[in-house]
């Protein structure tokens, strides 16, 4: 579904992507774990368009999508949310959530608000509040929220539990394997190695711009490789 | 006094709408637009072209002046201000700054340095209220503003570009993942500003006079009246014109016409010293 290879990135003169190749198949969950500054973002930013690569290309459901504009590829269905959340702050819970759906599934809006909102009983509590006087865990909500609003078939969920209370954590992750129940691809991109690894079907372990370590979740989770390009030991 | 007060309400209403495209673009695009008067004094050069030329009422050429600076407004910062300025903000600033020499000086070529008016039957004409008598033009400006300033409320709180210009004001990386093509929310708003600019201009025409260099006069008062409603805030703008219309008004009675604007500044300074967010600014 999402084929990135040998994509190099970064910003004016500094290299972040080394040179990074990674598949996520229909149906998946995909993590990609690292530590900060590894380059986990610039690899999002560079997938959704915001950043523009040295070189090397993504491929979305088979097709070239480097080079297309943020608004180009999400109108796909890549959908990222992103690191920080990135919500409206000045704009109500619904205007937010409308505004998923400003550029894809816009005739949908009504029935995919009602979903979210099914999803998140939270938010219908809220919909008329500003966004930026939501809690942390309640803006990551919105945040996800606004995503399934533009019907996603590959969601990027770029550190979701970052900043979030441990139970709060816990019921992301419940919360992201119910959306991969209903069929959802997820490439999950996370610094929280055991509760992601204990979702994903794959993992990529990135460390310095490249891929220090992938293979099937279990595989990786006993890779004694692991705590080394984890915590540089 | 009261016909004081309420004349500066209403000659305050048309500064609100100039300072109006001011703050929006700032809100939006986090610039300060030095070109706004020039392209003020643009527009007030264009509804006098067509008031001499087509023989069309200021207040009738709002009509088709209105599309006509939307288009200049997007074409400006889409073709010249963007690819010139290559997304650096002081480069942006230096960008503008060069646009409204250019304007002025094509303006001064073309209408040379004289001063123009329009002759219309209302110029001088007032309305009784009461005791009071007000003058008929700034009757029109203080209606059309209102009106402007509630289209332009409605677009901004219930249709999706008018969200998307919000959006865009405070979260430019959210903005583009949700699809928001940020480079065409930013034309638009400018483009808002212009339209402004032009409802603006054909408000002042009928009892103001129009030279190269015009709308300089009004956009220092503008930038008063953003900084006092507190920058990119849109009511801020408006309710900041009509306090700035009061003080000017009141201070020309006091202290004689000639000093006027002596308390716009006295305003502009105190706000600085005490309010520096402004009435309806965010704290840094």
């Amino acid at each position: 579904m999402l084929e990135v290879r040998d994509l190099v990135a970064g910003y004016g003169l500094t290299r972040v992507l080394e040179g990074v190749s990674l598949e996520v198949k229909a149906g998946e969950i995909v993590a990609v774990l690292g530590s900060n500054g590894a380059g986990k973002t610039t690899l999002n930013m560079t997938i959704s368009g915001l950043v523009r690569p040295r070189s090397g290309e993504v491929l979305f459901e088979g097709q070239r999508i480097t080079g297309l504009s943020p608004a180009q590829v999400m109108e796909r269905g890549l959908i990222q949310v992103p690191e920080g959340r990135k919500i409206f702050p000045n704009l109500t819970v619904r205007e937010n959530l409308e505004l998923g759906s400003y550029r894809r599934a816009r005739p949908n809006r009504a029935r995919n608000l009602e979903k979210v909102f099914a999803t998140f009983p939270r938010l219908r509590e809220r919909v008329a509040q500003g966004a930026g006087t939501l809690s942390g865990g309640e803006q990551q909500m919105l945040a996800i929220g606004r995503g399934m609003m533009a019907e996603p078939r590959l969601l990027i969920l770029d550190e979701p539990s970052l900043g979030l209370s441990p139970l709060l954590v816990e019921e992301m992750f419940t919360l992201i394997r119910r959306l991969h129940g209903e069929g959802l691809a997820i490439m999950l991109v996370e610094q929280n190695v055991a509760q992601s690894l204990d979702i994903a079907d794959r993992a990529y372990v990135l460390e310095h711009g490249v891929f220090a370590l992938s293979g099937p979740a279990a595989t990786v989770r006993d890779d004694p490789e692991l705590k080394r390009a984890y915590l540089g030991l | 006094m009261l016909e004081a007060v309420a004349n500066g309400l209403l000659t305050g209403a048309v500064y609100g709408l100039v300072a109006l495209g001011l703050t929006l673009v700032y809100g939006v695009l986090h610039i300060i637009n030095f070109a706004h008067g020039a392209l003020l004094t643009m527009a007030m050069y264009a509804a006098w072209v067509c008031w001499a030329v087509f023989g069309l009422d200021p207040y009738v050429a709002i009509l088709p002046l209105v599309p006509i600076f939307f288009a200049v407004g997007y074409a400006v910062q889409r073709f010249v201000i963007m690819p010139a300025s290559q997304g650096d903000d002081n480069n942006i600033l230096l960008v503008t700054l060069g646009l409204s020499i250019v304007l002025e000086n094509a303006m001064l070529a073309i209408f040379r340095s004289d001063t123009l008016s329009v002759q219309v039957p209302y110029a001088m004409e007032v309305i009784e209220a009461g005791p009071m008598l007000l003058s008929f033009p700034r009757v029109v400006g203080f209606g059309v503003t209102l009106v402007v300033a509630l289209v332009l409320f409605l677009v901004l709180t219930r249709t999706d570009t008018g969200r998307a210009m919000r959006a865009v004001a405070k979260e430019r990386t959210g903005a583009a993942l949700v699809g928001i093509d940020v480079r065409h929310v930013y034309a638009v708003t400018f483009a808002i500003g212009c339209a402004c600019l032009a409802i603006s201009a054909c408000l002042l025409l009928p009892s103001f006079y129009v030279n190269p260099r015009v709308g300089n006069a009004f956009v220092l008062v503008a930038f008063t009246i953003v900084v006092l409603g507190g920058m990119g805030s849109v009511p801020g703008a408006l309710l900041g014109g009509l306090f700035i219309g009061v003080v000017e008004s009141l201070s020309g009675l006091y202290l004689g016409d000639s000093l006027g604007q002596l308390g716009i500044f006295v305003i502009f300074i105190l706000v600085l010293l005490f309010r520096p967010t402004g009435l309806f600014g965010a704290r840094a």
